[in-house]
């Protein structure tokens, strides 16, 4: 795999700076040139990751299409704080439909497209976790169990952020929300199965199922990028770290996606026609601690009333990440 | 070309000659074999070009459907019943976002308790979904109102479902007479969008929209349904001249004239209610029938013109307001408010229970006389009911009604026809 | 009006009887409606389905309750439905079977209505001698038509060639007139008795 061939990053914080790459190199953010396809003045949060993701992914993805995009978005923060009337921050056709429907509109746009010939028109549908993990999941399977030609992104805060910050099947164990409060023997959220996504994906045999946070939007760009080359159903799960829901300052927002990599709780990796063809290596391992500390959404596990044995329970996930996906590059197994 | 076919084959070939460009398709019965018939002219390539699309669920019909007409493409569906309520969500957002989808509702039952067989329930369930509405007396004119219905909803930018009685119709054999693709052609013209996803031309559609405008939008839904009410009778004139047939309308009667006592009924119906109306014609009864052909819009102007000069009307539906009582009765009342005229209401048929001729003449002279309640219920098995009543008045754990009737009506029923 | 309702079993082509049926009078330049009790037919279970012929548009939709010919497609009906509810005194009854009336328990029923518009055909045996398969839709239209003469059995021979290609059209062409033949015999033989 080659993931960012170029190794320069400025000072602590793993990110490339364009002025050391060369033009072709470049991201396409770097790029004057580039369709900025939600444009400026959105009612995003301040630090807000999903709008982050979006912004990259989509403009990787015009960039890629040569500027022949038609988005399909589910309902959620994304589409509420891209489009009030008339100040729609989209620069390419967009469509909003419904909270559990946007992998069918965009089966749907994608036949319209096919049936009139205009092949080099290119179809993505984007949701978040709520609508994609929950409320859209059964359009989700069809769309790719057809294998209908949609590239389809999720943005992954982790909980329903738009309704005011409730458990999805995406959000992770112990974790506060408005339906899981920090209350009695087991607070947060329980500790269950979740719903694994990316691996759902794979297993539906599609062609490339990729995830990618927000921390390294290079490798988010290359994924969209790979993803845009090929037909089919394709699937990439992007973490987009959320202040308001998680209770972190919004300009941890990177530092948080990176954490949830580094240490293992977020496995960013890319797959082909179900096997994982290649994972983005842990290259300075935390603890879990250090990811969780920060949010106020973990913060009954600490302090007076800790829950060590939760944060233990949460450790075990993540080892269990970087064992199954071989995250570390001593890494046993 | 004049054919002995089943009811859904010949709406599946009505379709075909519309030219759709989507089609999405989810088996529920009796909708089924128009999809089946439509998926195999597409798949030999004799439909074509043509994308069809087996999807996962009604929910996901719809929402295929709604991207693929944004996106320009002519798109057509088919459901039933639960399939209908299953994807209600998307029904109402097809309307709210203006696209015109043409959907055959083969009318069905709502369970529970699961009902295969025809009654209203379903479409009119969607009444006020802001989509049109059609009903189909024959299978003629089933594929008569699929025709209009595609340039009736590309016109407005507006859905439309065509409504017929699922299994009475849909898997009945009869003769139908198929137009020519040239006359179809020649009737409607290629589909020319009023908002289209395209890059050449970037918008946004399905926005957020607040009070400051929420209203407008709906009032303009409205506006486009009152537009149609000019706009079917136009399309069904011209529809006579392309094809030289009568078909459509918002309204039709029979033997109306001087009729002192008036049926409405929407439907297959229709053809059983005329016989009998023939029959007491002949024996001298003043009784005449109106066809509500239209029911989204409701035209309301038409009714009243066609009832009044009567004495009194009975509205016979296949469909119940719990609650209430009449469904299409209600609105018939709107249409007549003021004057003066006696209006009952017979529920009949209800998951498929057969209307005879026989019930349906006792009931138009009982209507006549003005025996009636305000709402009957045709062959109701008043015994069954109260045998369930008195079960529960001495039982509190009285158990599941529907076993519990079915149990009292015993297996003889089920082993019998009707 | 002429009504037809045809007793079967899931399997039996009931419902392509009945269509068929309809298809031969559509042929002849009448109007037929067919169609099926719009059950959740399932392999097996008793199926019933209707037919009507008329020279006019045929309006009325409720399911045939007193029919002008019954066609019995399963003998073991018999003992589970009552099949002759509603039949017309005149009416006509053409039963699958390779036994007569009085074999199968029906001599009360000869003696009440005679046996000039009564006949039993072994359609199940037609079906396997000339289509292979054990299903007797086919010889049972061509015996309704020659017990009847309420259509002719070259429209019964068009509405196969429309549902039918190749080999099964013929099988079935020959069962049809195999099975018209035995009718018309059977029914020399009870105008002679």
């Amino acid at each position: 795999m080659s993931f960012q061939p170029v190794k320069f990053y400025q000072t602590g914080t793993f990110t490339v700076g364009n002025r050391l790459l060369a033009p072709d190199e470049r991201s396409e953010q770097a790029n004057p040139q580039r369709s900025n396809s939600i444009n400026s003045g959105h009612r995003a949060c301040q630090g807000c990751g999903e709008a982050l993701g979006a912004r990259y992914a989509i403009d990787a993805a015009m960039a890629e299409s040569n500027g022949q995009l038609i988005a399909v978005n589910a309902t959620g923060c994304l589409e509420v704080f891209s489009t009030p009337y008339p100040e729609s921050s989209w620069q390419l056709p967009w469509i909003h439909s419904l909270f559990g429907n946007a992998p069918a509109v965009a089966t749907g746009v994608a036949a319209a497209m096919k049936v009139k010939g205009r092949k080099e028109v290119r179809v993505v549908a984007q949701g978040g976790d709520g609508s994609t993990t929950d409320i859209g999941f059964g359009c989700l399977s069809g769309m790719f169990e057809r294998n209908d030609d949609v590239l389809y992104i999720c943005y992954d805060n982790q909980a329903y952020m738009n309704t005011g910050v409730q458990r999805s099947s995406a959000t992770p164990p112990a974790a506060r929300t408005a339906t899981t409060m920090p209350v009695g023997p087991e607070p947060g959220n329980v500790f269950g199965q979740g719903k694994n996504l990316p691996e759902i994906a794979m297993a539906h045999g599609i062609s490339y199922v990729a995830t990618a946070t927000v921390a390294d939007l290079r490798d988010l760009e290359y994924k969209v990028r790979r993803a845009m080359g090929i037909r089919g159903a394709r699937y990439i799960h992007l973490f987009v770290p959320c202040p308001l829901g998680w209770g972190t300052a919004s300009h941890d927002t990177i530092r948080m996606a990176r954490l949830a990599k580094e240490s293992g709780m977020f496995p960013v990796f890319e797959a082909e026609h179900g096997e994982v063809t290649g994972v983005l290596k842990i290259r300075h391992k935390v603890a879990i601690e250090e990811y969780l500390k920060p949010q106020k959404r973990f913060a009954h596990l600490f302090g007076k009333h800790a829950h060590p044995e939760m944060v233990e329970r949460l450790q075990a996930i993540a080892d269990r990440n970087i064992r199954k996906y071989g995250l570390l590059d001593e890494g046993s197994n | 070309m004049l054919k002995q076919t089943e009811g859904s084959k010949a709406v599946a070939e009505a379709i075909a000659l519309c030219r759709p460009e989507v089609i999405c398709a989810y088996p529920i019965s009796p909708q089924t074999h128009i999809v089946e018939a439509l998926g195999e002219m597409v798949k030999s390539g004799e439909l074509t070009p043509c994308e069809f699309i087996n999807v996962e669920s009604e929910f996901a019909a719809m929402s295929v459907a709604i991207g693929s007409s944004a996106a320009g493409a002519r798109s057509y569906t088919a459901t039933a019943s639960q399939g209908l309520l299953f994807m209600v969500e998307a029904v109402y957002n097809a309307s709210g976002l203006g696209l015109p989808i043409v959907m055959t509702v083969a009318n069905r039952a709502i369970g529970a308790p699961i009902n295969i067989w025809n009654d209203h329930s379903d479409s009119l369930s969607q009444r006020d979904s802001g989509w049109m509405q059609l009903f189909a007396e024959t299978n003629q004119e089933a594929v008569d109102l699929h025709i209009q219905a595609f340039r009736l909803a590309e016109e407005l930018s507006m859905p439309i479902m065509v409504c017929m009685d699922g299994f009475i119709l849909t898997h009945a054999f009869e003769r139908v007479d198929i137009p020519s693709q040239e006359q179809v052609d020649a009737y409607l013209p290629p589909f020319d969008p009023r908002q289209v996803l395209d890059p050449k031309e970037p918008m946004s559609i399905g926005a957020m929209v607040g009070p400051e405008a929420f209203m407008e939008v709906k009032y303009l839904a409205h506006a486009k349904q009152m537009q149609a009410l000019e706009l079917i009778p136009q399309l069904s004139a011209e529809f006579k001249q392309t094809f030289g047939r009568d078909s459509g309308g918002l309204v039709r009667t029979y033997r109306a004239e001087d009729a002192e006592t008036m049926i409405v009924a929407m439907g297959s119906v229709l053809g059983t209610i005329k016989d009998v109306v023939d029959d007491m014609r002949e024996q001298g009864h003043k009784i005449g029938v109106l066809g509500i052909v239209s029911y989204r819009p409701f035209p309301l102007k038409e009714v009243r013109a066609a009832l009044v000069n009567c004495k009194r009307f009975l509205v016979l539906e296949k469909s119940l307001a719990v609650g209430m009582g009449g469904i299409v009765a209600t609105d018939v009342r709107m249409a007549v408010t003021g004057t003066g005229l006696k209006g009952y209401t017979a529920i009949a048929g209800l998951g498929g229970r057969t209307i005879s001729k026989a019930s349906l003449q006792n009931l138009f002279l009982q209507a006549e006389q003005e025996h009636l309640e305000p709402v009957t219920f045709v062959d109701l098995d008043w015994d069954a009911v109260n045998k369930q009543l008195e079960r529960e008045r001495l039982n509190r754990r009285s158990g599941p009604i529907a076993e519990n009737i079915l149990h009292d009506k015993g297996m003889l029923s089920a082993a019998k026809f009707g | 009006m002429f009504q037809i309702r045809i007793h079967g079993r899931g399997g039996q082509g009931v419902v392509t009887a009945t269509e068929m049926l309809s298809v031969a009078a559509f042929e002849e330049g009448r109007h037929a409606q067919a169609f099926p009790s719009f059950g959740s037919e399932r392999t097996g279970a008793p199926v019933v389905a209707f037919c009507r012929i008329d020279d006019k548009e045929i309006r009325l939709r409720e399911p045939i309750m007193a029919p002008d010919a019954l066609i019995i497609q399963d003998p073991t009906l018999l003992h589970q439905i009552d099949v002759f509810a509603g039949l017309k005194p005149d009416g006509y009854v053409l039963f699958n079977s390779h036994h007569s009336f009085e074999a199968l328990g029906l001599g009360d029923l000869v003696k009440v209505r005679g046996l000039q518009r009564m006949c039993t055909l072994p359609a199940t045996e037609l079906g396997i001698k000339h289509i292979g398969r054990p299903i007797p839709n086919v010889p049972l239209i061509a015996g309704f038509a020659a017990l009847s003469g309420i259509i002719k059995l070259e429209s019964v021979i068009k509405a196969i060639n429309e549902k039918f290609s190749g080999k099964v059209a013929e099988g079935n062409i020959a069962a049809a007139t195999d099975a018209y033949n035995l009718v018309k015999e059977q029914m020399k033989e009870h105008a002679n008795a």
